[in-house]
């Protein structure tokens, strides 16, 4: 393919690739996200690709990122229709293809009520994903991450192209503020005010990052994301950059998901090849690379300032943050860092406007959220809501309720930094100001249920466990601190409470928590403090009674 | 430049740009106590204990002193109820694994700390590293470095490059506030380069100059 040169020639390009498709071609997509891929979709893949090839040009099979409904995989899609075929098998595959031809749908793979046995064909109809608001991961089922092609086909890069060719960085600048796009990270800070920092700060060359470093327990959508659409992420990023007046990009990721290392390797390369990365962008004079870059494995170095000396070539040590990283990042130079969620929904909001945006959500918490929901959850997987959506939707409509027809006792959200809240406060809205009121903030978006059997002692120990493992060490009140609150905890758990555990465990929530140089200390205890706040009476009763309460 | 006026302890101190609160509090004479700072070295804000109550437009926060830069009108106060709390909490922390060590002595009747409260680990290093910030910042030789990470966090000698930088060196011993380092250098001569800084000092019996390690009488624990 040769490099794409205008505006005008990605244009021309899109629309041979639409006319050389046929909306009437049945295609079924598989998806090999991480839990199908687990799954072996893989086989099923084959199988498909194997059956339709003696099939002549009939039938189209694409391999795709997650679909989303992870509980039921490996899923298959069939369109047109978005026909939903659950739990499918290699043997399943005869029958998909010879239903799929007759334009019929094989009844026995199809989503199934387990109370009502209602059955769903089609994927509106299908209560797991009836009440999302599918704009981020909705392209997902439609996108070989492979095929730039595809990207292009449902619209891709149609937003870079109106910010380079319609708009100033400043008009860009203006709409991501006006849109209140807040960091799907975890602080929920305004990008537009981050990115307007950065812009503003004197030294000339500044750096942009995806911070594509997903490691918080319980949380998968940023992988998702990355990992089944990766052009989506790197437009938004040259639109941040353009913005910005950046010229030079960073994707930081995990070095353990081989499948998202191929796709964006295979994203940038691609990019790169279209004209899309490089000089002088579709003709704009815009000039922007973007490299990928890989941890060393621990958590840590997700914290932005870790990760920046990360890229630097150093240890992911965090750093005092008195000067902000988007002033003085990577080499000093002003650095702007943003979550991969977060960059996927600038395309959208240079294309369709911030008035469009904001007409999503709630009303400090602008567009939708990808969450990821497992623990006791019928339904376990990837969901995107409009922010403002009370969590009951979440937990029942979406998720189907508590597994085994247990009942619901704590919501958990943000992983090992986040909190946990009674089931009783199920009707709050999922709202970046909300929740943190509430003591558990949405964190990076992973949403954690839990039944009556569980012990909320063994989860706050369990947590900080992890947090142990995966903190530096560099600072004493995370190093220590996180150290004696594990040792208290798993003495609790394992009925060895003594009286004055709990005010020694409020002293080390307050000093890891004010004295700790990054977020990792910083808000190792809020799990805790959140358990204190809704939960106390079951550490006071393990102290008082040993493993009564077990 | 001009100087920029900031209060600490209520006393309006005059400080130049780029300095920092602890610099500008040690210029002046008032005592910040810290235990990973080096006049020597990069602020490295990893013992936490100089950290100090600073009142900007209205907002108090909590900052490491020895990395956030002085600015104008700002209220330092070196001592305050949680102040003085932090440090107590971290010199016990601390004082798991050296419990011992003089510095943490004197601090910890500074500040009530008491030095059995938390369960003891005795590894006698509190990875302050100052060791391996000097060896690399100072002498530029990297023969001691950090390993591992968390609470697994230790200093450690690498054999290669301590077999030949460290015989005629030793400084770190100095700087140490626990002796571990002292420790942890004999223990990996023993193991990987036995009786070599015998060897090089009979063959080259001019060059050391005879140093002497401070090593602080060890109070009886308690």
């Amino acid at each position: 393919m040769p490099k794409l040169h205008t505006a005008a020639e990605l244009e021309k390009y899109r629309a041979e690739i639409l006319a050389s498709r046929d909306p009437a071609k049945p295609c079924i997509a598989v998806c090999a996200g991480a839990a199908c891929d687990g799954m072996d979709s893989a086989a099923v893949a084959a199988a498909f690709v194997a059956a339709a090839g003696k099939l002549g040009d009939k039938i189209e099979v694409r391999t795709t990122g997650c679909h989303g409904y992870c509980e039921k995989g490996p899923n298959v899609v069939v369109t047109p229709g978005d026909i939903c075929y659950f739990e499918v098998q290699p043997a399943d595959v005869p029958d998909i293809l010879a239903a799929t031809l007759k334009g019929e749908v094989v009844e026995r793979l199809v989503y199934k009520d387990p109370n009502t046995g209602a059955k769903a064909v089609h994927m509106n109809e299908v209560p797991f994903y009836k009440h999302q608001t599918r704009l981020l991961i909705g392209d997902n089922p439609k996108i070989d991450p492979m095929n730039i092609d595809d990207y292009f086909a449902v619209g891709g890069y149609a937003g870079l192209v109106k910010a380079l060719t319609t708009m100033t960085p400043d008009q860009v600048l203006d709409e991501v503020k006006k849109a209140n796009l807040r960091g799907r990270g975890g602080g929920g800070f305004p990008a537009g005010s981050k990115w307007e920092t950065t812009r503003n700060a004197p030294e000339k060359t500044k750096y942009v990052i995806v911070n594509g470093h997903e490691g918080e327990s319980a949380a998968f959508m940023d992988r998702a994301m990355l990992t089944g659409n990766p052009h989506k992420v790197l437009e938004g990023l040259i639109i941040g950059a353009y913005a910005i007046g950046a010229h030079k990009g960073f994707m930081y990721t995990r070095h353990d998901m081989p499948l998202l290392e191929k796709h964006v390797r295979n994203a940038l390369a691609q990019a790169k090849e279209y004209g899309l990365l490089g000089t002088d962008i579709l003709g704009s004079g815009f000039d922007f690379e973007c490299e990928l870059h890989f941890d060393v494995g621990i958590f840590v170095s997700g914290e932005s300032s870790a990760l920046m000396r990360s890229i630097e070539g150093n240890a992911p040590e965090p750093r005092p943050k008195y000067i902000r990283t988007s002033v003085n990042g990577i080499w000093d130079k002003p650095s702007n860092l943003n979550n991969v969620e977060t960059w996927a929904n600038v395309p959208q909001i240079i294309n369709k406007g911030a008035e469009w945006f904001t007409s999503i959500g709630s009303e400090k918490s602008k567009g939708t959220k990808l969450i990821s929901l497992s623990g006791n959850v019928v339904n376990s997987g990837i969901v995107e809501v409009p922010m403002g959506t009370p969590l009951r939707t979440l937990v029942f409509d979406i998720g189907g309720g508590v597994r085994d027809g247990k009942t619901l006792k704590a919501i958990h959200f943000g992983g090992a930094m986040g909190g946990s809240i009674p089931a009783d406060l199920i009707d709050a809205p999922l709202d970046f100001d909300g929740m943190s009121k509430l003591g558990a903030p949405i964190g990076a978006g992973g949403l954690l249920l839990m039944d009556e059997d569980t012990d909320m002692i063994e989860v706050a120990r369990y947590l900080m466990d992890f947090l142990v493992n995966e903190s530096c060490g560099k600072c004493v009140p995370c190093r220590e601190g996180m150290q004696q609150m594990l040792q208290i905890l798993t003495r609790l758990t394992e009925g060895e409470g003594k009286k004055g555990d709990l005010e020694l465990l409020e002293d080390l929530i307050e000093v890891t928590g004010t004295a700790s140089l990054c977020a990792l200390g910083k808000t190792s205890g809020d799990p805790l403090k959140s358990m204190f706040r809704y939960f106390k009476p079951e550490y006071e009763s393990r102290i008082a009674g040993g493993s009564e309460a077990k | 430049m001009t100087d920029i006026v900031l209060t600490i302890d209520g006393k309006e101190v005059k400080a130049k740009a780029g300095m920092t609160v602890l610099q500008a509090a040690q210029q002046e004479g008032i005592h910040i106590p810290t235990l990973c700072h080096h006049e020597k070295l990069e602020a490295f804000g990893g013992c936490r204990l100089c950290m100090v109550e600073v009142e900007s437009r209205g907002w108090t926060s909590y900052v490491v002193s020895c990395v956030y830069p002085v600015a104008k009108d700002i209220v330092v106060r070196t001592r305050s109820e949680k102040v003085d709390k932090i440090r107590k909490v971290l010199v016990e922390e601390l004082m798991a694994h050296a419990p011992d060590a003089p510095e943490l002595i004197k601090l910890a009747e500074e500040y009530g700390a008491d030095r059995n409260r938390f369960e003891r680990d005795a590894s006698f290093c509190i990875v302050c590293g100052l060791c391996v910030r000097y060896c690399n910042e100072v002498k530029q030789k990297n023969a001691v470095g950090f390993i591992d990470n968390g609470a697994r966090r230790e200093i450690s000698f690498i054999p290669e490059v301590a077999r030949k930088e460290c015989w005629d060196c030793q400084e770190c011993f100095t700087i140490c506030p626990t002796s571990y380092a002292q420790a942890a250098y004999l223990l990996s001569e023993a193991l990987a380069f036995p009786g070599q800084r015998k060897k090089i000092k009979a063959e080259k019996p001019l060059q050391p100059k005879s140093r002497v390690i401070p090593i602080m009488p060890a109070p009886v624990t308690t």
